[in-house]
């Protein structure tokens, strides 16, 4: 029961830690916001140019919605990966990291303690996100089902928690552009989860890679929820939660185990020490 | 056996320390860093390449530390005294060898030995932009104390250190680096660790916060019979400080013993009837150039003397 205490309010401290940061970079904060904003924008606005370039009649509003649903998903996968791979790369940059790795707490308490504020950071930006774009468009969301939609993000967030402690691994070992590095997880999701387009437009042999995405089943969630109004007990929406439970309850103890091994070959070879 | 159920810190309920052993014990520790290889290079070079990217930062190290004794560690830069730190904090795993806390074992108990350490590194590791409140708040709850309790024990500890009111909720980045240092070195007191390994603590504070800072390391002795282990450039710290002291040199230790001890035995391999200083004692053990007059004239004191020689033996070298 103590030790359940002491690894409740280290994981709160994270919490607190990374909520007083942000409140410190405000600027920062609200520069990413815009900078998501504008670029959410940007691509929705294909949708509503695509009769104009086509010159053939297309569902304006089913495309934009379709389109919106890809930019918000991939603007939470950014946010909580970017939290997420930031608990390495911020403390680096700070030369805090020593500090924290010596302290008394499990390496599941410091990742999933600096995972949730991820998780919160990630739905506010998204939320607010959505709201500002969907106000250029004039999109008719009378079928849209929210309650699924913050479900599906929920449920999806416990997979992208797992792929984001993964990638965590690429700053603790490449100490300069480790950061930069853990791109490539998130640039391959975005290519084979049909965030833009489905995924039968892809050729045959990257269409398999889509199901061990969990942005796939989100995104399939998210639309069902929002273009369909599918409830949460859904047969539909059941086929996309069980495949993110599982990708989630594999993903989070098979990367922790990775980060701890890859902890332990960096106290080996001194790589903790470096602020990159 | 006696056995000494800690008090005082949250964390510790379940640890109990046999205070008949010795606080630290070090065993034949070495630790050697290989350089990363570069991606090309000419065939015949590769032997020799090899022995270059290999530095030994600790060699063969053995030494124990009892419980309440404060043990200095002395040495030049790069010698190896931070590297034996990071092996002690947990942070580091030595190549060959053991070290032990209190019987706990550094790599295989390292989270008992997380319980009962903390440390002080040589810069101020913070986050910046936080206030000395909410970085040591972040520290607090690691280390499993509530909030309020928290609050109350580092204001208490801040003001202790010569810390004013009203920087305490202010970002750290508009403070001077003495007094980041002094907020690094609350952090450290704030856990109430058995054994405290200070990394030249004291490195770019004034002579009065070299004071307030000595007589905090030596309260914390007496009040929770805290074992401290300090590494320093500063032997007059050394001198006021230590109960004993280990000289280290190229990752060895090449001297170690009382303070008046390790003089006695320097004036005796230098033939000199009157007494030697700690600075001559280190000189004599680790230095190949002995410092005069004209050089403390030229670089304006010893220290700066041995700096800036010590740096002309690496380029040398």
């Amino acid at each position: 029961m103590s030790s359940l205490l002491h690894q409740g309010r280290a994981s709160y401290a994270f919490f607190e830690r990374n909520w007083n940061l942000s409140k410190r970079y405000w600027a920062w904060e609200v520069v990413w916001l815009v900078y998501n904003i504008v670029n959410a924008m940007s691509v929705t606005y294909i949708g509503k140019a695509a009769q104009a370039l086509t010159h053939t009649k297309v569902d304006t509003n089913y495309l934009v919605l379709y389109l919106l649903i890809g930019t918000a998903v991939w603007s939470y996968l950014s946010v909580t990966f970017e939290g997420v791979t930031d608990m390495i790369t911020i403390e680096r940059w700070e030369g805090t990291i020593e500090h924290t790795f010596m302290a008394p707490i499990s390496r599941f308490t410091h990742l999933i303690g600096s995972c949730w504020y991820a998780v919160a950071h990630g739905l506010l930006f998204t939320f607010i996100q959505l709201i500002v774009v969907a106000a250029f468009f004039n999109l008719d969301l009378s079928h849209a089902n929210y309650v699924t939609a913050t479900f599906m993000l929920l449920i999806g967030s416990i997979s992208f928690i797992g792929f984001g402690i993964g990638a965590a691994v690429l700053p603790l070992l490449f100490t300069e552009r480790g950061s930069q590095m853990s791109y490539i997880v998130r640039a391959i999701l975005l290519l084979i989860s049909g965030v833009y387009y489905p995924i039968s437009v892809l050729p045959g042999w990257m269409q398999p890679l889509a199901s061990v995405s969990p942005a796939t089943y989100v995104l399939e969630g998210l639309r069902a929820a929002l273009q369909n109004n599918q409830v949460i007990w859904s047969p539909e929406i059941w086929s996309y939660t069980w495949p993110l439970i599982l990708t989630g309850v594999v993903s989070i103890p098979v990367s922790v185990y990775i980060f701890r091994f890859a902890e332990r070959y960096a106290k080996r070879t001194g790589k903790l020490k470096r602020n990159g | 056996m006696a056995i000494q159920q800690l008090e005082g810190m949250n964390l510790s309920q379940a640890i109990v320390i046999d205070t008949s052993k010795d606080a630290v014990e070090i065993m034949g520790v070495s630790k050697i860093f290989k350089k990363s290889k570069p991606l090309f290079r000419w065939p015949g070079r590769v032997q020799k390449e090899e022995e270059k990217r290999e530095v030994r930062a600790v060699d063969n190290v053995t030494m124990s530390v009892k419980r309440r004794e404060i043990m200095g560690i002395l040495g030049a830069n790069g010698s190896g005294k931070s590297t034996l730190i990071r092996i002690l904090s947990t942070l580091l795993i030595p190549d060959t060898g053991y070290v032990r806390i209190f019987g706990y074992d550094v790599e295989k108990d390292e989270r008992m030995v997380q319980r009962i350490i903390n440390r002080v590194s040589v810069e101020a590791s913070f986050f910046k932009k936080l206030s000395p409140m909410e970085n040591l708040l972040y520290a607090a709850r690691l280390y499993n104390m509530p909030g309020a309790e928290a609050r109350a024990k580092i204001r208490s500890i801040l003001v202790r250190l010569g810390i004013p009111q009203d920087r305490i909720g202010q970002p750290l980045e508009n403070m001077s680096r003495g007094m980041q240092q002094k907020v690094a070195i609350a952090r450290a007191f704030l856990t109430a660790p058995i054994v405290l390994l200070l990394d030249e603590p004291t490195t770019g504070l004034d002579p009065r916060s070299k004071i307030d800072v000595q007589t905090f390391v030596r309260q914390l002795r007496e009040d929770h019979d805290a074992t401290i282990l300090i590494t320093t450039h500063d032997m007059d710290e050394a001198e006021a400080l230590c109960d004993r002291v280990a000289i280290i040199d190229q990752g060895r230790i090449v001297a170690m013993g009382e303070v008046d001890e390790l003089k006695r035995a320097a004036a005796e391999r230098m033939e000199r009837t009157t007494p030697v200083t700690m600075n001559e004692v280190f000189m004599h053990y680790t230095a190949a150039h002995l410092i005069t007059d004209a050089d403390i004239e030229r670089y304006g004191s010893w220290e700066k003397a041995f700096e800036a020689l010590e740096a002309q033996k690496e380029d040398e070298g």
